[in-house]
């Protein structure tokens, strides 16, 4: 890694052309998570809260060991737990999933915001946000179809994972990844991550009875830069609510392609209309003789 | 560990059982998924619970607490039944060959031969190898193990007869054996019948396990001597909650007989390994952090060991073997261990003439661990106590009591570097104002220095000594425990230098020869450890020469004339002439078997697994050439290897000497003789002290018969009828550090707060959900916290009735951010735990105990 995979292909909230656009991104970044061999220590949220300079937190006990109901603000990265009974008799599981952002391929995010360059993605496939042009506005939180953006109520600004994005750039692993110590966490390129992932999925199936075990990387976003191997890929909602199928919701598309134009043609058109009224008809007459009445009525 | 955290990665099976490895021993659990992910080893977890180690295992099995002898016998007898024992190591390696005495009987009924009922020991004269050679099974002597349950009792001892020292009880230097292993007194027939009532069904009904998982787990276990194989390992892995019972050593023991049994002793991802719980307790223990030991396991002196002759000679084994076999006794060399540890206690004061100055040693006249130092506190006979390095009103059991006997204490020092339970005693809940006003003990705070504040060094779990620098210098005022003792030495020293005493020469004459006797620098104290020659030495095969004053290369240098000092034998190698071998920092590993010779120093001998000579056939060939550890060279006439062998380098394979060398047998014990253990020469499936039910094997030997319970007011013991009917166990959270990351913001907010695992079953019987307050009591206290409601605890069918178990983390105290931030204090876990302990290593019985849940 290096920082010309600090490239930005893809910007927020213009249209523009981004710089290196179109290029063959041979730097690709994944994180792999083995939720198999996760054992749910948290010391990758530790990590993650060190790494970042984000503080304590007050938290209560909710008949979990899992620290919190959802990431926040200023907690990226949540391991979620779920007692679940295996489907094919197996017994039960103490299903573990690091939860944080997926830097898609194609982020709901990036697609959902209106401030320029709030969001980029650079050409590692990490998905950034530049809280110093974010306008706080939460599109980028409905635009995602994982729930990681959050709003920072001090700040008025919107954050999440950064994939440790300035440890990357200096050719190191994230912070999550160096904690992790069973090494179910595994940093490197997409096509070397997925080849491990697969790997992995398919001694699950041969030697570990996970009939079903496979690899999490959805499509409906292009594929994401951080992928699982679960023990059950045709059930990813058991693992503390990971989508079946993630899209970017189809309102987001929307306003942001053609009800944006439709949007700017409405806007055109109005311009465009008050322009010609204008010709047509010319300045409105005030009615003259009104301002005299009211010094009248005042005196 | 017989092997060590990295070797793990070279199993093909593991048993994990009274231990939570994932959760508590999260950076060494790597090696077991190392394992699973290279290997395709498999893992069985046994836990009260669905820990999250047992959410990677292949099986889980969920037991009742204080049921593992059971489990554990059901695998031997599942093991010899279907014929998946390692044949040729059982009949060479281990004593299953050999002929057990006439009149041992089997605890058919909960007692062995020789029990005497009033005084609640065992004659142990029966628990021995019977005398002479080779036997065979139809030409014994005609005596069956059924037969000998007719010899008679021993008699009673009068009770108030003068106590005269017991006869010494010895081992016979030839023992009878019988290779064929039929002849009906044979450690492995009496093995086999002693655990021939360990069925799937009785065993289902003691653990709760049922009988078709019971078989599953067993048949994969064995698995890896299915067919006669010989090249599958097999690991076992446990840490605390195998040792906190009242049977807990014989739990140990079990695992050991499996592991002996199946082959798996001495191999590359085999042995018995225990997970120690603190990042030095190896340490402290190797170092005697224990009333009975002396440094490097060597036994304490007693009261009848008048002179160091007498002392040597009780401690001293001499070979117990088969006639044709050899045996290396390795512990034949006691004496040059223990007079090298006296010169190095007392240096020139130390001589020949005065016995070495061996009787400054003090003499253990009864039990001094660590319940009886409190319940001799309570009973107002102990008047102060130093505590440091630990929180000592938060680990013991039935904190109530210890609390109580901190109150009667004249003074307390504790040297910590948080203000914790054990300085505060006097501010636990339920303590009023008025009563405060009441404590007269003085309590001095020391501040002490952090773990990153101090060099040394720390022995891991795998033996490895390991040593590190300080960080940073300690804060403040903050001193170093070394400094802190050194001072206090130096005073005490100054008063009887002054004022002379009842035996001023043992704190006058001890050695303190350190650069700077205030400070002593922990480097000095390491080579001191090591050892050194006091005169000059030479080799006699080798011509090797070693100067006085120089430090020793290992424990083979060691003199019993005064010419070596030594503080601790198994140590000795750690810090040599070439430097100090524990700051290695090398990482090759030419095996790829996760050796790595040159990392740190790893005792004895810097031997990575012990016994290793059980990793050969009786050729000396390796049993699986792809992990090959030791072998025995035929061109050199040597033993070599990727490790140190653990054997007698020059000893050829055809001499037969036996790979447990620190044994006198040369031979793994199956059946430990003469009461090396307390309780039995095999384990026996005892209840713990409380318990749901009478043991179905034997009730009316319920308990183990030697287990005695204490006997002060605060000592109280339930039953289920009194009401208290929930087995209730404690245990380790992965995101907290004992009683101490309490203190620490990061851990805090990942369990913020104490908490009750409780079966969904019995929360919808109470009608409480998650989160909701529940009040547990034990019959000496009661604890309140938010239920923890779930799937991950089932209810079970003990001994035909349903019984439910609970889980209670130990972490949380009266001290730490969010207890002072509440100003409402947490009660310590074990207000809840019964002060009754395992009759060998005296340990508390906190897993499995007796409760009754209510909402709050």
């Amino acid at each position: 890694m290096s920082q010309a995979t600090l490239e930005i292909i893809r910007r927020s909230g213009t249209s523009g052309p981004a710089p290196g656009e179109g290029v063959r991104r041979e730097f690709e970044v994944c994180k792999l998570i083995d939720t198999t061999t996760c054992i749910g220590c948290k010391a990758c949220e530790v990590a993650c809260l060190e790494w970042n300079g984000l503080s304590f937190h007050e938290t209560v006990f909710d008949n979990s060991y899992q620290t919190m109901p959802e990431t926040s603000w200023n907690y990226w990265n949540l391991i979620k737990f779920n007692e679940h009974e295996r489907e094919d008799g197996g017994g039960l599981q103490l299903l573990m999933r690091k939860d944080q952002c997926m830097h898609c391929a194609e982020p709901g995010c990036l697609v959902a915001c209106p401030a320029e360059d709030a969001i980029v993605q650079y050409a590692n496939g990490i998905v950034d946000f530049q809280q110093d042009h974010c306008i706080g506005c939460g599109y980028c939180m409905s635009g995602c179809p994982f729930n990681i953006p959050k709003f920072g109520p001090t700040a008025k600004k919107v954050f999440k994972c950064t994939l440790c994005v300035d440890r990357v750039s200096q050719g190191l692993e994230p912070a999550c990844i160096k904690s992790c110590p069973t090494g179910c966490l595994h940093f490197g390129t997409k096509p070397e991550m997925t080849e491990l992932a697969q790997k992995r999925a398919t001694q699950l199936r041969d030697h570990s009875g996970f009939a079903n075990a496979g690899v999490y990387d959805p499509s409906g976003v292009n594929g994401t830069h951080v992928i699982y191997v679960l023990h059950d890929a045709t059930n990813p909602e058991a693992y503390g609510g990971l989508p079946r199928n993630p899209t970017i919701p189809w309102t987001v598309r929307a306003w942001k392609t053609p009800l944006k134009w439709l949007g700017n043609l409405a806007i055109v058109g109005g311009l465009v209309g008050v322009f010609v009224h204008y010709l047509r008809f010319g300045p409105k007459d005030e009615p003259k003789d009104e301002e005299p009445a009211k010094q009248e009525a005042k005196s | 560990m017989t092997n060590g955290w990295v070797d793990i990665k070279n199993t093909d099976m593991m048993l994990i059982m009274g231990g939570n490895p994932a959760e508590n021993h999260p950076c060494g659990f790597k090696w077991a998924i190392e394992a699973k992910r290279n290997r395709n080893a498999k893992m069985i977890v046994v836990d009260p619970r669905f820990t999250r180690t047992a959410s990677t295992a292949d099986l889980f099995c969920q037991i009742r607490a204080g049921a593992d002898i059971a489990f554990l016998g059901g695998l031997i007898r599942y093991a010899i039944e279907n014929n998946r024992y390692a044949k040729e190591y059982l009949t060479n390696y281990t004593n299953a060959a050999l002929i057990v005495k006439e009149g041992f009987k089997l605890p058919e009924d909960g007692l062995f031969s020789g029990f005497d009922s009033v005084k609640q020991v065992y004659d142990k004269t029966t628990w021995n190898y019977q005398e002479g050679g080779a036997m065979s099974g139809t030409s014994g002597s005609g005596a069956t193990a059924s037969a000998a349950k007719s010899a008679p009792p021993p008699a009673p001892t009068k009770p108030g007869a003068p106590a005269a020292p017991p006869p010494p009880v010895l081992l016979p230097a030839n023992t009878a054996y019988d290779l064929t292993l039929q002849h009906p007194r044979t450690v492995f027939q009496l093995m086999k019948q002693q655990y021939s009532r360990y069925t799937p069904d009785v065993v289902s009904g003691i653990t709760g396990i049922p009988a078709d998982q019971l078989t599953k787990a067993y048949e994969l276990f064995t698995s890896v001597r299915k067919d006669g194989d010989t090249k599958k390992v097999a690991t076992i892995i446990y840490a605390v909650g195998w040792t906190q019972h009242t049977f807990g050593t014989q739990i140990i023991r079990t695992a050991a007989m499996i592991q002996l049994l199946l082959g798996n002793v001495g191999r590359a991802g085999g042995g018995v390994n225990a997970l120690r719980g603190h990042s030095n307790i190896q340490g402290a223990t190797d170092m005697a952090g224990i009333f009975d030991n002396l440094p490097g396991y060597l036994k304490m002196p007693n009261p009848n060991d008048t002179d160091l002759a007498a002392y040597l000679k009780r401690v001293t084994p001499t070979p117990s073997k088969p006639g044709v076999w050899d045996s290396f006794n390795y512990y034949s060399n006691t004496p040059k261990f223990v007079v090298s540890l006296l010169k190095a206690f007392y240096g020139d004061a130390a001589t020949k003439q005065n016995d070495f100055a061996y009787n400054y040693l003090p003499k253990t006249d009864r039990n001094y661990s660590w319940t009886q130092i409190w319940d001799q506190m309570y009973r107002g006979n102990v008047k102060g106590m130093f505590a440091f390095g630990m929180n000592g009103v938060m680990i013991g059991p039935d904190t109530q009591k210890n609390i109580d006997a901190l109150k009667k204490a004249d003074w307390l020092v504790v040297g910590e570097i948080y203000p914790d339970e054990t300085s505060e005693f006097w501010r636990a809940p339920g303590t009023t104002n008025d009563e405060m006003k009441q404590i007269k003990t003085t309590v001095y705070r020391l501040p002490c220095a952090g773990f990153a504040e101090k060099d040394g060094s720390m022995t891991n779990s795998a033996r490895w000594v390991q040593w590190k620098n300080a960080a940073v210098p300690p804060p403040g005022d903050c001193r170093l425990d070394q400094d802190i003792l050194a001072q206090i030495y130096a005073k005490v020293r100054a008063l009887y230098q002054k004022d002379g005493g009842k035996f001023p020469d043992p704190i006058l004459h001890s050695t303190w020869a350190y650069s700077d006797a205030q400070h002593p620098p922990l480097s000095e104290i390491a080579k001191e450890i090591n050892g050194k020659a006091l005169a000059d030495l030479q080799d006699p095969m080798t011509k090797q020469e070693i100067k006085a004053g120089q430090q020793l290369p290992g424990f083979a240098w060691l003199k019993d004339d005064g010419t070596t000092s030594c503080g601790n034998w198994i140590y000795s190698g750690s810090w040599t002439e070439a430097g100090p071998q524990l700051a290695r920092r090398g990482t090759e590993d030419p095996s790829g078997l996760g050796i790595y010779p040159n990392w740190a120093w790893s005792w004895p001998a810097n031997r990575r697994v012990l016994y290793n000579r059980a990793s050969c056939d009786l050729d000396g060939k390796p049993y699986d050439p792809s992990r090959k550890q030791v072998w025995w060279n035929e061109t050199a006439q040597k033993w070599v290897g990727n490790d140190v062998p653990d054997f007698k380098v020059d000893s050829h394979p055809k001499d037969h000497m036996g790979p447990f060398i620190m044994n006198p047998e040369g031979l793994g014990r199956l059946f430990v003789p003469i009461g090396a253990v307390t309780d039995g020469p095999f384990p026996e499936h005892y209840e713990p002290i409380e318990s749901p039910i009478k043991n179905p094997l034997h009730p009316d030997h319920s308990n183990n018969p030697v287990v005695k319970k204490l006997t002060t007011a605060a000592d109280k013991y339930a039953t289920p009828d009194q009401g208290f009917t929930v087995v209730c166990t404690t245990y380790r959270l992965t995101e907290q550090y004992h009683y101490w990351t309490k203190n620490n913001p990061m851990n805090v907010q990942l369990i913020p707060e104490p908490f009750i695992e409780i079966p969904v079953e019995l929360a919808d019987e109470m009608g409480i959900r998650g989160s909701e307050k529940i009040k547990v009591s034990s019959i000496r206290g009661s604890y309140i916290a938010k239920a923890f409601v779930t799937r991950r605890i089932k209810p079970m069918m003990i001994g035909g009735k349903k019984v439910y178990q609970i889980g209670i983390p130990i972490h949380q105290g009266f001290r730490g951010i969010k207890e002072d931030e509440d100003k409402n204090a947490r009660t310590p876990i074990n207000f809840l735990t019964p002060t009754v302990v395992d009759p060998n290593a005296f340990t508390p019985e906190s897993k499995g105990f007796l409760v009754k849940v209510e909402k709050a």
